[in-house]
């Protein structure tokens, strides 16, 4: 068998030992490349960045599971990162059945490193099913949709909720989601109560949402490990994300040699069939 | 009337659902919410039959010694150690049931799910060839965007970002909407043709 | 600071009136700004209210400068309202009051009349097609290779003494892209049972279970092979994403199928599952409406059934005039829908939103 030949049905396992080594070498010697800020990430930030303490809270939903939590965590705890440090009052939720762990763990993580106080400067509000329901009985009353927060405490008796009610007693929505959660915060919050929203998703989803963004139905978009990796540069805090980016760049690198590789030998192959045929 | 019976309800319940829509009424914001919390407790039922379903198989597994039996008697075990840890443990942050959530569920979901990047250079590799003017089309943007979503990309040319950009928010926004649009009509089609009682596989069998 | 200062000019038209669309409970309170907003000088608004039940005037809510609207949703239906808009900019002035106003909750949600006017018009081209197909009409349906090809992959499992996996989507019953792979299911199990080929199917979703085995159940019983259904080929496995995941990659490595279909509803897992039967050698017909699976799909898979391919397999695998009239009507409305963009692209582009605003969701 010819090298190209040899080349064309490589054994995989090589593949993927080749993948493995360009993600883990950049962590042992990382590259430190630079990161530059595209313009959906810096919308997302600089609506936020325009917020003060004296505005409505910001909801930030939490809607994804442990499998998505490598890209979508380090995203999530950088945008609380970012309202915690401007002192903004911030409610966290999630409408996913396995997000409670991952929403509160996060909500917590950012709130202790700014000094938060649960009730005073945030409240973690837990699951609700329904995902449609929920999104809508919030514009009505976020007091029925959420009787009590994840705690037990009823919000009524919780003094940075009393009074928020509806969608008018929210500055914003930022929702993060590797499923169709996104889709039903933009049918159920923004169109019927005009409600601002942004979302952060996983890369491969990312792509769905640029009909929303055009048609200004989400206001900015936190597109996988990349955006989150420009949001933790444009706090100024580097995180997960800016950590994974140099992994990622050689990954992809690496993905491109393969695949020009594969098509050389496929070219190769080719034409040496062609030529075989005419000699023939 | 095996038949009869399931059509004539999702007749019902789909036209009323339909109409709901286009009545702010309170009567009928409460007949929809009803409507949706019956689904939920289906949906709770249905979660019972599942799990009976399960060691139901795995137990005629177990039981038979069939081919990879101790799979199912891992399997089993999960099911029973989760179940009684949740009982009798509880649910709570601190709990043995949040921690072998934390410790187990967690890791191993994030491993499956990290199983993507190897499969997706085997895949690129066995599948991208430039056979067609199209596929070449798809090759060369796929590059392109590949390049222009990480740092690496901008550090070998500024105009890789700005070019993946382009691609994102024209033809890729464009082909995305269309085919947005077609599977839209295609789920009302749908929906109007079980309503209809057009389509009826769902209900089991032939038509 | 106050003093020798005017009192600010009143909020001029004032309207009461009850909150459109709505199940009642609300009122809508709008008026024109004071002239002292145009003074620049600070100004609130204050909404005041008083009732039949209490004549006393109670403010329910205030709002900033350059707004001219405010939704008072705290109010009884059947009850008579009167409201006052008071303008502060540390002096008051109150316009004079509304007419009194009932809020109640309405029949007909009038901003959602094109949503119906779009769904009579939908159903009225199904209609329409579906007769001719009645009528006999020949109706023409493009070449989908995706479903040419089920019958070869029943086949190819058949003569190689291996099962077939069918995964129906890992989405819940009412999800149109599992509905259309049950649709696919029931003719798949059909062929199934005619050759008596093992069929397993692994269910992520506790409700679609049940649907699938009473299809297969039914397709072997038609077929006269009821003895050869196997109950426990088709069961719920987990409702955890990618612990069903790893059974179903299990399965796939254990059971060595030959034949793989992946019809429904897909997220990230989409990938793991193509390549992992790729690697076993099987055959592989995966269909989804979820756009940003179906690269995955197409680059591991042999035949892809890409969005409404999916929701056209009952039609196209059955040929009842039926499905195919309903199919036609479906394209239609497409084409309506296309000449409906370019038009409102061009009425945009020379300065007529109006008509784009028409399609506006209410």
């Amino acid at each position: 068998m010819g090298l190209f030949e040899r080349l064309m049905h490589i054994d995989r396992r090589i593949i993927f030992l080749c993948i493995a080594l360009a993600v883990l070498i950049p962590f042992i010697f990382p590259l430190r490349l630079p990161t530059y800020v595209t313009r959906r990430v810096k919308d997302v930030y600089d609506r936020i960045e325009t917020l003060t303490p004296d505005d409505p809270p910001v909801l930030i939903s939490i809607d994804y599971d442990p499998a998505a939590m490598p890209e979508l965590q380090p995203m999530t705890l950088a945008v609380l990162r970012h309202c915690f440090s401007k002192d903004l009052k911030v409610i966290t939720m999630t409408l996913h059945q396995a997000g409670p762990g991952l929403a509160l763990d996060a909500t917590s993580e950012a709130a202790e490193e700014y000094g938060k106080v649960n009730g005073i400067d945030y409240v973690f509000l837990g699951f609700k099913p329904a995902i449609a329901m929920v999104i809508d009985q919030m514009g009505q009353d976020i007091h029925r949709a959420f009787p009590e927060d994840y705690f037990g405490t009823p919000l009524s008796e919780i003094p940075m909720i009393a009074d928020i009610h509806t969608y008018d007693d929210i500055s914003l929505i930022v929702t993060f989601a590797a499923s169709a959660i996104t889709e039903a915060w933009v049918a159920y919050a923004n169109g019927p109560y005009q409600e601002p929203v942004a979302a952060g998703c996983t890369a491969v989803s990312a792509t769905d949402y640029y009909p929303f963004l055009q048609t200004g139905q989400l206001f900015g978009l936190i597109g996988g490990l990349k955006g989150a990796a420009e949001y933790e540069y444009l706090i100024g805090v580097p995180g997960r994300a800016i950590i994974g980016m140099d992994a990622q760049s050689i990954a992809h690198l690496i993905i491109i040699v393969f695949v020009i590789i594969g098509n050389v030998a496929f070219f190769v192959q080719r034409r040496g069939a062609a030529g075989g045929g005419r000699r023939g | 009337m095996r038949r009869q019976v399931p059509l004539a309800i999702c007749f019902f319940l789909g036209v009323t659902m339909a109409i709901q829509y286009f009545i702010p009424h309170r009567v009928s914001l409460v007949y929809g919410e009803t409507i949706r919390t019956w689904y939920l407790i289906v949906f709770t039922f249905a979660l019972v039959l599942g799990t009976g379903s399960l060691i139901r198989v795995h137990w005629a597994r177990i039981r038979r010694r069939a081919s990879g039996w101790w799979y199912s008697l891992i399997a089993m075990g999960g099911l029973v150690l989760t179940l009684a840890v949740g009982f009798f443990g509880g649910i709570g942050q601190e709990g043995l049931f949040m921690k072998l959530y934390n410790y187990v569920q967690v890791p191993l979901e994030g491993t499956m799910f990290s199983l993507l990047a190897f499969y997706i250079a085997s895949a690129a590799y066995r599948a991208f060839r430039a056979r067609t003017l199209e596929a070449t089309l798809l090759l060369l943007a796929a590059g392109i965007v590949m390049l222009g979503r990480v740092p690496i990309g901008q550090s070998i040319w500024a105009g890789f970002p700005r070019i993946t950009e382009w691609i994102l928010e024209v033809p890729n926004l464009a082909a995305k909407r269309g085919i947005m649009i077609g599977v839209g009509l295609g789920m009302i089609s749908t929906a109007v043709k079980i309503i209809l009682g057009i389509e009826r596989s769902w209900i089991g069998g032939g038509d | 600071m106050l003093e020798g200062l005017a009192p600010p000019e009143p909020a001029s038209n004032v309207r009461a009136f009850d909150t459109p669309n709505d199940a009642g409970g609300s009122i809508t309170v709008t008026w024109s700004p004071s002239s002292a907003e145009a003074e620049r000088r600070p100004v609130t608004y204050e909404i005041l209210r008083s009732s039949s039940l209490d004549p006393a005037l109670v403010s329910v809510g205030s709002v900033v400068a350059g707004t001219t609207a405010f939704e008072d949703a705290s109010v009884y239906d059947g009850v008579e309202y009167s409201y006052v808009v008071r303008v502060h900019d540390g002096l008051t002035a109150d316009a004079d009051p509304t007419a009194p106003v009932r809020s109640s909750g309405q029949l007909f949600h009038r901003g959602r009349v094109n949503v119906l006017v779009g769904v009579v018009l939908f159903t009225a081209f199904l209609v329409l097609f579906i007769q001719q197909a009645k009528g006999g009409k020949e109706l023409y349906v493009r070449r989908i290779a995706g479903l040419e090809a089920v019958d070869e992959a029943i086949g190819r499992a058949t003569e190689m003494g291996k099962p077939i996996l069918y995964v129906p989507g890992l989405s819940v019953i009412q999800d149109v892209a599992t509905i259309a792979s049950l649709n696919i299911l029931s003719r798949v199990a059909r062929k199934a049972a005619e050759y008596e080929t093992r069929i397993v199917i692994p269910n992520r979703n506790p409700v679609v279970m049940p649907v699938c085995q009473e299809i297969v159940r039914e397709a072997y019983t038609d077929m006269g092979h009821p003895d050869a259904y196997r109950e426990d080929d088709i069961y719920y496995v987990t409702f955890s994403q990618f612990g069903y995941v790893a059974a179903v990659d299990g399965i796939m490595l254990r059971d060595r199928p030959a034949t793989n279909f992946f019809l429904g509803m897909f997220w990230a897992e989409s990938l793991i599952l193509a390549e992992t039967g790729a690697g076993i050698g099987a055959i592989q017909i995966a269909g989804t409406d979820a756009v940003a699976q179906l690269p995955f799909f197409i680059a591991a898979c042999d035949y892809t059934l890409i969005g409404e391919e999916l929701y056209a397999a009952s039609a196209y695998l059955s040929r009842e005039p039926l499905q195919l009239g309903s199919l036609k009507g479906q394209d239609l409305a497409k084409l309506l829908i296309a000449t409906l963009i370019i038009v409102g692209m061009i009425f945009t582009t020379f300065g007529w939103p109006r008509f784009v605003g028409l399609f506006a969701a209410g």
